[in-house]
């Protein structure tokens, strides 16, 4: 703004211009400052350390790809396509559970039901990490009190696996579910059931022929939400099944706190990168899904 | 018809409800109901006094302020400016905004150990060695707060776009402006009071971040709040589910709060998962 003061003589309506959009940079600034430094600097290390070998002997380093193919490869990718298995299970039954759930509280009349199901929903997809993982533990675990009082353990039941982990993720994917679906469960009108009632269909051709497919993106959406949010936690299956799981969450913390072969150091680096890929993937998957529903539904 | 719906309607809320209370009950249950000592509050009252609780809690409350503040400081302007004079920047923002959903924490730890082996590598004769170190203080990691804007970025953004979208920040400005304000006091007292929704929004869904991220702390070797909880499960599963079962109502009470006080709905904060 002040830089621009000097020439306002000559040129009024540069300047005016100017005076606009100076404050506009100026404000910005500092957050591109602030993410180029605290995101851009982790990101580029992520990068880099994946596709660099230090040599064990000489100390010098050097730019391959081996990283990324040992992360492909033995244990790797056992817990890569674990992660991929656990979140692609947990949104599936997500999106299958939480959408009755949603349509039963978008059906409902009763405001009170509907605000009080959506304030919970908000809290609990909130509601991850170690607290989720100790609750779970103390309910289903090996001394928890259900196992305990129902005998659980003699029918086979383990905490501390694939399914354990599922029925503990749908705890805050449910929730998220509802909240990503109910706004397009509002969306669909009366009107629409009413024509296709009328027209003679029943129910469920209404919900096969218009409710689903106008669902779609949004269903889509979720699901693909649901699965990014699985892939990315690490806190819950961290506390609960420590390594009994193969996840890719949990190789990388394990190479970080250094336990893997000389010259796999930056492995963990390439898992990473690998996850940043898929979560990636995800990203450019639900963008277009969430425009594309919103679209549908304003107008 | 509508009396079958009306009953499958009760039986999906009613089995939702089984679903997500009884892991509450059964884990204060489990605190309470001490196998051989009947029913105790033993596990809730030598909370205050057990080692680290006060100094983690303390910590996470002071990584949750400094976390607060830098994030609101840096997003408001911004923000703010997208609205009054450069509407271009729109979709930069946007994208910076966003790019922190592509990176799991996990792996942004993983990066952020890796920026901090460069200090002791390359920059050990360097000033900028002493900031490695600083930033890493056990007091108070600001390498921490550093990493938390970052993972709010995306949430904050989202609430303060929301309440800007409910203000005409562009008549507000000029009213204020025209009125003699100079911009500091045309933003402080004119634009920032119309926000107050939005900021609380913002400022709640950061708070709840901050207390129960684990991930990137327990990776650096800070100990936080919920590092502490993990730390203390393996020797102490009665205390450790008490804790647990306390954080989620202190949580709940927040979010609670933020729900009747914004009028919003409060958003999900992130995958802490």
């Amino acid at each position: 703004m002040t830089a621009a003061l000097p020439r306002a003589d000559v040129a009024p309506v540069a300047s005016a211009k100017r005076r606009r959009r100076a404050p506009g940079w100026l404000a910005v600034l500092p957050l591109l400052v602030f993410t180029a430094i605290a995101f851009g600097l982790p990101a580029v290390a992520i990068v880099d350390g994946a596709f660099t070998v230090k040599d064990a002997t000489t100390g010098a380093a050097g730019y391959t790809g081996a990283n990324l193919t040992a992360s492909l490869q033995g244990p790797y990718l056992t817990a890569l396509l674990g992660s991929v298995k656990l979140s692609a299970v947990s949104a599936v039954l997500g999106v299958l559970l939480g959408l009755p759930l949603a349509q039963a509280v978008a059906g409902s009349r009763s405001r009170a039901l509907r605000e009080a199901v959506l304030t919970a929903s908000g809290v609990l997809a909130n509601f991850g990490g170690v607290p989720l993982a100790f609750a779970f533990v103390a309910t289903l675990g090996n001394a928890g009190v259900l196992t305990m009082h129902l005998g659980l353990k003699d029918s086979g039941w383990n905490l501390y696996s694939f399914w354990g982990l599922v029925l503990v993720y749908l705890y805050f994917l449910i929730p998220l579910m509802v909240l990503t679906i109910t706004p397009a469960l509002d969306g669909l009108r009366t009107q629409w059931r009413e024509a296709a009632l009328n027209n003679g269909a029943t129910g469920a051709q209404y919900w096969r022929h218009v409710a689903l497919p106008v669902l779609a993106p949004s269903l889509l959406g979720g699901l693909v939400l649901l699965f990014g949010s699985a892939f990315a936690a690490y806190a819950t299956a961290a506390a609960m099944v420590g390594s009994a799981v193969p996840l890719v969450t949990l190789q990388i913390a394990d190479a970080l706190s250094g336990n893997v072969l000389v010259g796999q150091e930056n492995v963990a680096l390439a898992l990473s990168l690998d996850m940043v890929l898929v979560a990636g993937l995800v990203m450019a998957v639900y963008l277009p899904l969430q425009r594309r529903s919103a679209r549908w539904l304003d107008a | 018809m509508a009396r079958r719906l009306t009953l499958w309607r009760w039986v999906v809320l009613g089995l939702a409800a089984l679903y997500f209370l009884v892991p509450l009950a059964a884990s204060v249950i489990f605190t309470v109901d001490v196998p051989g000592h009947g029913v105790t509050f033993d596990a809730y009252s030598r909370i205050l006094s057990t080692e680290g609780f006060v100094s983690s809690l303390l910590l996470s409350l002071e990584l949750a302020v400094a976390t607060i503040a830098v994030v609101l400081l840096l997003m408001v302007p911004a923000v703010v400016a997208l609205r009054l004079g450069a509407p271009r920047l729109r979709p930069v923002v946007e994208v910076v905004c966003s790019l922190p959903l592509v990176v799991p924490p996990i792996a942004f730890v993983a990066g952020i150990v890796n920026v901090l082996k460069w200090g002791p590598e390359h920059l050990s004769r360097t000033p900028l060695f002493q900031t490695f170190t600083a930033i890493q203080d056990e007091d108070f990691p600001v390498v921490l707060v550093l990493a938390y804007v970052v993972m709010a970025l995306p949430f904050v953004y989202r609430a303060l776009d929301a309440g800007l979208r409910a203000v005409d920040v562009r008549t507000l400005v000029e009213a204020a402006r025209s009125c003699g304000a100079g911009w500091p006091q045309a933003l402080l007292r004119a634009v920032l009071p119309n926000l107050r929704g939005a900021l609380m929004n913002a400022a709640f869904l950061t708070l709840a971040l901050v207390l129960g991220e684990f991930t990137v702390a327990q990776l650096l070797g800070f100990r936080p709040f919920a590092v502490w909880i993990y730390n203390i499960g393996g020797s102490q599963a009665q205390m450790s589910v008490a804790v647990s079962v306390l954080s989620l109502l202190v949580t709940w009470a927040l979010l609670l709060a933020l729900a009747g006080a914004g009028g919003g709905r409060a958003r999900t904060a992130s995958s802490r998962g």
